[in-house]
């Protein structure tokens, strides 16, 4: 010992890193990830595998010869987007468009702002809208014709929301349509038809519980959303349930939970307090409804969280922490 | 349900790898090396010279304003010299070096074991032994305890509490007083409860010392009007706000004084001072110290002689290793890294702690993910990422001042944190100390 290391206060540290939040959130994906690849097969995987090269990729090189920055890919956090990316596209979806997606979710939505924590609108979000409203066919039908595994019929159409609001449009009341539609435990545990991540609520609850016993998220921000939903949707089901989808419907279908588990929860473009995060919940939950009710787009999900990450620095303003004495007697 | 505060808090490691090691006598020194600035305010006037020859217990120096302290030789011999000596931090503070000859004892100090329980002082007796016996808070802070046993006549005490939290990690100074002198400890409380007029006092401990709550417990029932107070583990629950939140469930307001919530908040090592000062004569002349690490090869808690360099304790307690990388004095999140070893103990050292560069070496920061876990984790309800941000743009003293900077009670749960390694804090004490000096620079309303 020679020499004497003085620094200020504190001189020891938590066990978490960025790295390891990051992980945490890998690990609470694989759940739905694995779902997705034992019911769609290698065409998943495959998504999954391109879509975080391709995070990856775009983010070291803009650090590296455009911004020329330190390189920091080992975060982990370029592999979450390109992961939560891949669970938003339908399954069998071609190669060079999650690569399309990646590069607009890095290139654009994430780098521009300044890289990690500079971002106002989630990454992943901003690459699925970008590819829903470029090529809307794409992403909107499914097909399990590359199924590898025989777990289920091969199946070709549109996701439940779709054909919802296909049928509507055509004149079609509910009760004729929920006719072939799926039933509850179908849509639980495997919910045939979507994006590669909608496939199987027990999966994404599974990772939603890992999340919060490892303390990465809290609960507000999904249960807000989750409650807002249900409920919204319960008052337009009880008002009109030849028009409206009913509550449990609409709970877990098109990527909510999705949504508001992994992309809603985003630190970077998510509120700082307890009250922020709960308004960012509602209103998410709000405009999902709306969307699905009444926009011409059947998902409502990634716009009502988009929207809502605008509000995100107001929020921040104005919702303070409680202060210690200031409690009310 | 087992009490606690209630706002933010952190987990850090326990490692209390020295709670079983028994206190132990330091043994005699050579040389002590007394500072003058031993307490919170100016520090003391000596009032020996050159040449003199002093007795253990002696007054050496005398306070210099109403908050400062009296200092005693912690032993007996021949003063060296009066001058200025580095401290652990490098600056020079006036010191009194005292060779050491024999150990002859000021004679009115009561140096037999036995414990005196009856109190025949009036509460102004007991407020001017504590003062000349130069008892200071030994949590930390170093504030002349005798200024806080007699609030000003507008506020209230309604009761005491003793803190035996001990919520850093590794130090274990108080969890042993506590195992082995809970009656003495328990009459400085009856002693202060006295001096304030107060009839309810409380121990806060946390629920981590077992043996000491044990102990504390089993003495308390001589002292109805005392109760021992089981805390969850927490940190900072030492913090005063805090603990005075978790025992009788009161917030300071920003801006007010402890006292405002009717409570004494005294750590449970001054109490033990306390009682010597009025029971036994004895002035604050040694105190305990915890000399640990994980890399040291024994666990030591020390009775030591303030003045005692702390090269020479941690030779006594064998060595530092090769592999260690920082010596603090104090615990691992509010303790100082010490910059010299040459340094002398003050009256408020409680541990000298040696971590490894593995333990404690910082890394590099990352950029800000606004997880808000800092949010979370600051007991006084701040945003450490926003003070970090308003700090580091320069100048924006209005913004701070509005977001409270100056509530930071610099405990480093924030910095502990954050998982991209701001090193939050730093940044906070920085502009807290800014603001607040532009705060004091205000005409007063």
């Amino acid at each position: 010992m020679n020499k004497l290391l003085v620094s200020p206060s504190p001189h020891t540290h938590g066990k978490e890193s960025t790295q390891s939040i990051m992980r945490d959130v890998l690990i609470a994906l694989a759940p739905a990830m694995l779902v997705s690849i034992l019911s769609s097969g290698w065409s998943a995987l495959m998504l999954i595998l391109v879509g975080a090269a391709a995070c990856v990729l775009t983010e070291f090189l803009i650090q590296k010869y455009l911004l020329k920055r330190p390189v920091t890919v080992s975060d982990l956090s370029a592999v979450v987007t390109g992961c939560l990316l891949a669970l938003n596209l339908p399954p069998n979806s071609p190669w060079w468009l999650i690569v399309i997606g990646s590069v607009v979710a890095i290139g654009v939505a994430k780098m521009t702002f300044g890289g990690l924590g500079q971002n106002i609108f989630n990454p992943a979000l901003v690459g699925r809208v970008f590819l829903l409203v470029s090529f809307p066919v794409l992403m909107t039908t499914w097909d399990d014709s590359g199924s590898m595994f025989g777990l289920v019929d091969a199946f070709s159409g549109a996701t439940p929301l779709g054909a919802v609001k296909e049928g509507l449009k055509n004149g079609m009341t509910l009760s004729e349509l929920t006719a072939d539609n799926l039933t509850f435990s179908q849509q639980f545990f495997f919910n045939m038809g979507g994006s590669a991540g909608e496939f199987s609520a027990v999966a994404l609850i599974l990772g939603f519980i890992y999340l919060l016993c490892r303390r990465v998220i809290k609960a507000t921000i999904p249960v807000t959303i989750l409650c807002t939903v249900f409920v919204v949707s319960g008052i337009f089901w009880l008002a009109d349930p030849e028009r409206f989808t009913n509550p449990v419907f609409n709970l877990f279908t098109g990527g909510l939970l999705l949504g508001a588990i992994f992309m809603a929860t985003d630190y970077v473009t998510s509120p700082m307090t307890t009250k922020g995060q709960i308004i960012f919940g509602i209103g998410i939950g709000l405009i999902t409804v709306f969307v699905r009710y009444f926009g011409s787009y059947p998902e409502g999900v990634s716009f009502a969280i988009l929207i809502m990450n605008c509000t995100v620095p107001l929020l921040n303003k104005y919702c303070k922490p409680r202060r210690f004495g200031e409690v009310k007697k | 349900m087992k009490k606690t505060f209630r706002i933010g808090g952190v987990h850090p490691h326990d490692n209390k790898i020295s709670a079983e090691a028994a206190i132990e006598i330091f043994p005699a020194i050579e040389t002590a090396y007394v500072s003058m600035a031993q307490h919170l305010g100016a520090p003391a006037t000596p009032v020996v010279a050159v040449g003199d020859h002093v007795k253990v217990g002696q007054v050496i120096a005398e306070p210099a304003g109403f908050i400062s302290g009296f200092v005693h030789s912690p032993v007996s011999g021949t003063v060296k010299s009066i001058g200025p000596r580095a401290d652990i931090a490098g600056n020079l503070v006036p010191h009194v070096e005292i060779t050491v000859e024999g150990d002859e004892w000021m004679e009115d100090i009561d140096r037999s074991d036995t414990v005196v329980k009856d109190i025949p002082f009036t509460p102004e007796e007991i407020i001017e032994k504590v003062k000349k016996a130069g008892v200071v808070g030994l949590g930390g802070a170093s504030f002349p305890t005798h200024v806080k046993l007699a609030p000003p006549k507008d506020k209230k005490a309604e009761c005491v509490i003793l803190n035996g939290t001990e919520c850093e990690p590794y130090l274990t100074s108080d969890d042993r007083i506590m195992r082995e002198r809970p009656r003495e400890i328990l009459i400085g409380g009856a002693i202060m409860m006295k001096a304030l007029g107060v009839t309810r006092g409380y121990v806060g401990i946390e629920e981590n010392k077992p043996a000491a709550i044990a102990s504390m417990t089993e003495a308390a029932r001589e002292f109805p009007q005392i109760e021992v107070v089981v805390l969850k583990k927490r940190y900072p629950q030492g913090g005063e706000k805090q603990l005075i939140d978790a025992v009788i469930r009161r917030q300071v307001p920003s801006g007010a004084l402890p006292i405002d919530t009717g409570a004494v908040v005294q750590n449970v090592g001054t109490s033990l001072a306390v009682y010597e000062a009025v029971q036994k004569n004895k002035p604050l002349i040694d105190n305990v110290i915890t000399v640990t690490g994980g890399c040291l090869p024994v666990q030591h808690n020390y009775k030591v002689r303030i003045g005692t360099p702390m090269s020479k304790i941690l030779e006594v307690a064998g060595g530092v290793p090769e592999k260690a990388a920082k010596v603090i004095s104090g615990g691992p999140m509010m303790g100082r890294a010490i910059a010299n070893l040459d340094a002398a103990t003050v009256k408020a050292n409680g541990a000298i702690l040696v971590l490894t560069e593995a333990e404690t070496r910082r890394k590099p920061e990352s950029n800000c993910i606004r997880c808000a876990k800092c949010a979370s984790a600051c007991p006084m309800g701040l945003e450490p990422w926003l003070l970090n941000k308003l700090s580091r743009a320069g100048g924006r003293f209005d913004e701070l001042e509005k977001e409270r900077v100056f509530d930071c009670i610099e405990c480093g749960c924030c910095s502990f944190t954050c998982p991209a390694q701001i090193p939050l804090v730093d940044m906070i004490r920085i502009s807290k100390a800014e603001v607040m000096k532009i705060m004091r620079s205000r005409p007063k309303k």
